[in-house]
């Protein structure tokens, strides 16, 4: 293939990448902005999303959207209300103290990710796309449902972004994410916002998952290569920077394919990532933070 | 304690109502028989123990239940019709979490806690190479079902053992001719960026130059890649034939993408069913895969002409006409591998019958035995077919499948001869100490 | 003070003294055991240091680990360098990498330094298969015969020997603790706690904190690879899975289940790990499971590790 189509095929495959990454980080990054917490389980919540978009899907037999309309809005749910009560039994009871939140998530991954090699067994496990179209270039076939998932993405990011800036819910967000003390002090419950924020990140991992379940597959380790480069995008974008995290996920996800055209792969994995580790040493605060909120 | 049978039997009930779940089916299996089923004459004998190193965790856990549910039925049948020297084999599973640390720990288990008489191991090249060095050096009999050509590289020790299934260099050099001879004599390799895709890599590249092809490009995945539509437009226009193989949970999506970027305009396309075992081949979008072809160590469909000794092997681990477990279609085996389990335990059998096998004081008689095998004929403990054994480099020499996908099923094409995959040997493990 | 100090040396050393008298009593597997967990322990313990005293989190560890574990496993198998020799590989290419990765990674702080260290190691393990051409990737090597056998002040030992492996695990678990007490108890020591407690106030007090984090930071990774490189001589094996990050977390686990900042907590953590995933898995295969629920557990009731609630509770004494 001609040089031209390969960078145009490396583009829209590092834009699917950056899409799902976002949605991903985006639950990361809410957490990490509101609660100054580490949540190492972050990954299984998206893997728990996954594998239930193909548990839900089995219910229904017949047309495939009909199953994952019903994942996609059944699976986060679930996910979100698992992290709910691994918030209010949990994180809390060890007043969110960032060493014991990182140990604490580990237990929690440990524990969903034997669940559910147990309830669901080790084999990776296939969902169908909603529809099946292919696009056509001149040079490939792509398949359209990667191009829905980016505008899914697009969509979900503009939802948050406008409950975040524009609706009380984000107002009371946005005051305990500054200043937890004083948020108090208005008669923010800022335990119930701490819940429902760590309930909307797990449950917004959820929703990549099944985006990105028909593309790949549901696995029970399938949790950890997402949470680290979620983890990576957080902290390039800045903390509690939407746009920031934006801008990283399209960084990371075009970087990892664009450059894996010029270098052999593994080289490029090499270089990408330290390309992106050097990033964070010489603009330590991220692209879009600011220093203090380190 | 070590998990003996008979604990497992009173503890089954408990196991199934509490659901601890995570047991394996396959122990479950091997509970199913109890010690009053043996006859009379060695009820009371102590039995043979075998130490099961198994990928219960981690990545390689979709192989391992099934390794396990295929030893666990070979283990049954061994039993019933009178164990070995007379004596029931208990089989002691231990999950080496797809990791060579812990496989090397629980190789070092067997010998020193469980005491078994011999080990009997894994899948995963990198838990056998690491696992190795402590069973030469503890002196215990490590027979492996793992498809590497670790063992027949020479470079492990004599404690080592690969004599029921054909290590991966013969695979591919057995492939070379057909390959050359039928699809095309361009090939491009895509493979996965580490040790086992390397081996396909070099043993494939020379083994098709000396059929007059050529490899024009070799694509190599990194390990933890999980998408690979990008990978697609590096190969060649003028390729004529794609060579696949990957491992690992992502195999499906490789598979998937590989379909969507050719649609019509495809190569030829040969892989390894590596990319595929424990795959439904009626998953949606795998349609394109009709007319391509496979590499099977046994082939996962009953073929028409099947063997007596093939129905048999399906019926006593479970598994249907379409390579599926009998209690669920969709749980689809390791077919291509899982036989290896199989003949392996017979193997041990044959050997410490040869030798009169008593106790651990007997294992350097034990591995003279194994090297004093030579050829295993097709039967019913060698379902998959006639094999030669190399006693110098410890390794077996099979019979491989060709199979090419029709209507969502896989048809034998081509069964290769033995010699198609000898090469010369590498080393020579019976000049090494016992 | 003073008896305090007594006290500690005695605890200490009757540790060590007691790891010595349990090889002629430990049951051969057990015997076996306690090797790996006392290499490891060491591994958590460079680990701690940076993370328990100076309150640095790394998350990529396992790089320090595999830099000893490739510098001596290459360097033996390659170039077919003596087993002294190439330990000592081990240890340089510690050192190396962890001057290299500190003078990089240590102008980040808090959690970019975590990220940081992890897409460093990250990037190391990409290397180590990345070469496979040498290092085999992921199936690894196995150390050759030549690599077994060596001399040691005149003396001819053999790594084949479970003695032998014993007892020099438990030689460089002494050196390793030993030296770890000596420094934390030390001036040094008090900076790194001082760093760990304020690090803005250190440096107004005249400390240049950048300097003692990059020394603090050379001994922890050359610890790690101290293990590392006793790990492939001794158990005769290298592989990419040893870099993943997995490895990174082990420490971090051990660290925190037996108490950061404390001396002996690394120690205690990797033997409670250890049997903890030994014992269950022959109950469960879910025995990771039962592990997580031991770490939820344990961070609900004693969030300062086990020794840490020791010490808090009962012997303020405890380094």
């Amino acid at each position: 293939m001609d040089f031209g189509p390969f960078l145009f095929l490396a583009t829209l495959e590092g834009l699917v990448q950056a899409a799902v990454l976002c949605l991903i980080a985006l639950g990361l990054s809410l957490v990490f902005g509101v609660m100054r917490v580490v949540n190492v389980a972050h990954g299984e919540f998206y893997m728990l999303g996954a594998v239930l978009a193909w548990w839900i899907t089995g219910w229904f037999a017949g047309n495939p959207a009909i199953g994952f309309v019903a994942a996609i809005i059944i699976g986060p749910l679930l996910v979100g209300v698992i992290a709910y009560f691994v918030e209010r039994l949990i994180l809390r009871k060890v007043e969110y103290d960032p060493e014991a939140t990182i140990v604490a998530t580990i237990g929690i991954l440990y524990i969903v990710q034997q669940l559910v090699l147990i309830t669901f067994g080790p084999d990776a496990r296939p969902v169908d796309t909603p529809f099946y179209f292919l696009i056509e270039f001149p040079w490939f076939g792509y398949s359209g449902y990667k191009l829905l998932v980016i505008c899914a993405a697009i969509m979900l990011l503009l939802a948050v972004w406008y409950v975040i800036t524009r609706t009380r819910l984000g107002l009371v967000m946005r005051a305990t994410q500054y200043d937890r003390e004083t948020a108090q002090n208005f008669g923010i419950a800022v335990n119930q916002v701490y819940a429902i924020v760590f309930a909307t990140g797990a449950g917004l991992a959820a929703v990549a998952a099944v985006l990105i379940v028909p593309i790949q597959q549901a696995h029970y380790l399938m949790g950890r290569d997402p949470l680290l480069l979620s983890f990576i995008v957080v902290i390039i974008g800045g903390l509690g920077s939407i746009r920031g995290t934006l801008v990283a996920a399209l960084i990371i996800g075009l970087s990892d394919g664009i450059i894996s055209v010029f270098f052999s792969p593994t080289l490029a994995k090499m270089v990408s990532t330290l390309l992106v580790a050097m990033v964070l040493v010489f603009k330590p605060e991220g692209l879009f933070g600011s220093r203090s909120q380190l | 304690m070590s998990k003996k049978i008979h604990k497992q039997i009173h503890q089954q009930d408990r196991r199934r109502t509490i659901k601890t779940l995570g047991v394996a089916a396959g122990v479950g299996l091997v509970s199913k028989y109890s010690p009053s089923l043996f006859p009379r004459a060695y009820a009371a004998s102590e039995p043979i123990k075998i130490g099961a190193q198994f990928h219960r965790t981690g990545i390689g856990a979709s192989y391992g239940r099934w390794y396990e549910r295929t030893a666990a039925a070979a283990v049954k049948l061994i039993n019933d019709e009178g164990g070995i020297n007379g004596r029931p084999i208990e089989l002691i599973v231990e999950d080496d979490g797809t990791d060579p640390k812990r496989g090397a720990e629980v190789v070092e288990k067997f010998a020193t806690q469980h005491k078994v008489d011999v080990a009997y191991g894994t899948l995963f090249s990198h838990v056998v190479i690491g696992s190795s060095p402590r069973a030469g050096e503890l002196k215990l009999p490590y027979i492996v079902v793992s498809e590497g050509h670790h063992v027949a590289s020479g470079k492990l020790n004599r404690y080592v053992f690969q004599p029921g299934i054909t290590d991966v260099k013969s695979q591919v050099i057995s492939m070379a001719p057909w390959v050359a001879g039928n699809l095309g004599k361009k090939v491009t390799m895509i493979f996965p960026d580490f040790a086992f895709g390397h081996d396909h890599r070099d043993y494939f590249s020379t083994a098709i130059a000396q059929q007059g092809g050529e490899v024009l490009e070799l694509i190599a995945i990194p390990p933890t890649e999980t998408s690979f539509t990008r990978y697609f437009p590096r190969v060649p226009k003028d390729t004529e034939v794609l060579y696949h193989v990957m491992v690992g949970p992502g195999v499906l999506t490789f598979v998937k993408e590989m379909g969507q970027h050719f649609g019509s305009k495809r190569p030829e396309i040969f892989g390894f069913i590596d990319s595929l075992e424990a795959v439904d081949l009626a998953t949606p979008q795998l349609e394109f895969l009709e007319g391509t072809y496979f590499w099977e160590g046994n082939p996962r469909y009953a073929q028409a002409n099947q063997t007596e000794y093939d129905k048999f092997f399906r019926a006593a681990v479970g598994v249907d006409g379409n390579g599926a477990s009998l209690s669920d279609p969709k749980d689809v085996s390791t077919y291509a591998h899982m036989f290896g389990c199989w003949e392996t335990l017979f193997i041990i059998k044959q050997a410490m019958e040869a030798c009169g096998y008593n106790s651990a004081a007997d294992r350097p008689a034990f591995i003279e035995a194994m090297e004093a095998l030579t050829t295993f004929e097709e039967s019913r403990n060698h379902p998959q077919g006639s094999k030669v054994f190399n006693p110098q480099i410890h390794q077996s020499f099979g019979h491989q499948y060709i199979s090419k996908v029709e209507g969502q099923r896989l048809n034998v094409v081509q069964k290769t001869s033995i010699e198609d995959g000898m090469y010369e040997p590498e080393g020579d493990y019976t000049k090494m100490a016992l | 003070m003073s008896s305090e100090q007594a006290k500690s040396i005695f605890l200490h050393a009757g540790v060590l003294a007691g790891l010595f008298l349990l090889q002629f009593f430990l049951p051969e597997y057990h015997h076996l055991s306690v090797t790996r967990i006392m290499l490891l322990a060491v591994f958590a313990m460079g680990f701690n240091l940076l993370f328990g005293y100076t309150g640095l989190l790394s998350l990529g560890h396992a790089m320090f680990f595999a830099a000893g574990m490739y510098g001596a496993g290459l360097s033996a198998y390659h170039l077919g360098w003596s087993v002294p020799l190439s330990f000592m590989v081990g240890i340089a290419c510690g050192v190396v990498l962890s001057l290299a990765i500190g003078l990089i990674a240590l102008r980040t702080t808090g959690v970019a330094f975590m990220i940081v260290t992890l897409m460093f190691s990250q990037v190391a393990y990409l290397t180590i298969v990345y070469f496979t051409t040498y290092t085999r990737g992921d199936e690894g090597l196995v150390m050759p015969e030549s690599a077994r056998q060596f001399v040691l002040f005149g003396q001819q030992l053999s790594l084949t020997h479970p003695g032998t492996r014993y007892n020099l695990a438990l030689m460089l678990l002494a050196i390793v603790m030993a030296s770890v007490w000596l420094l934390v108890r030390g001036d040094f020591g008090r900076s790194l706690i001082a760093i760990r407690e304020n690090e803005a106030r250190t440096k107004m007090l005249g400390y240049n904190t950048f300097l003692i984090k990059l020394k603090v930071l050379v001994v922890s990774g050359t610890i790690s690879a101290s293990s590392g490189a006793g790990y492939a001589l001794m158990f005769a094996y290298i592989g990419s899975s040893f870099a993943t990050i997995q490895y990174s977390i082990d420490p971090l686990l051990y660290t925190l289940l037996g108490g950061a900042g404390t001396v002996l907590g690394p120690f205690l953590g990797t033997a409670l790990m250890f049997y903890l995933i030994d014992i269950t898995s022959e109950y469960t295969s879910a025995y990771l499971l039962v592990a997580g629920i031991v770490l939820v557990i344990l961070v609900l009731f004693f969030p300062r590790g086990l020794l840490g609630a020791v010490r808090n509770r009962w012997f303020g004494w405890l380094p």
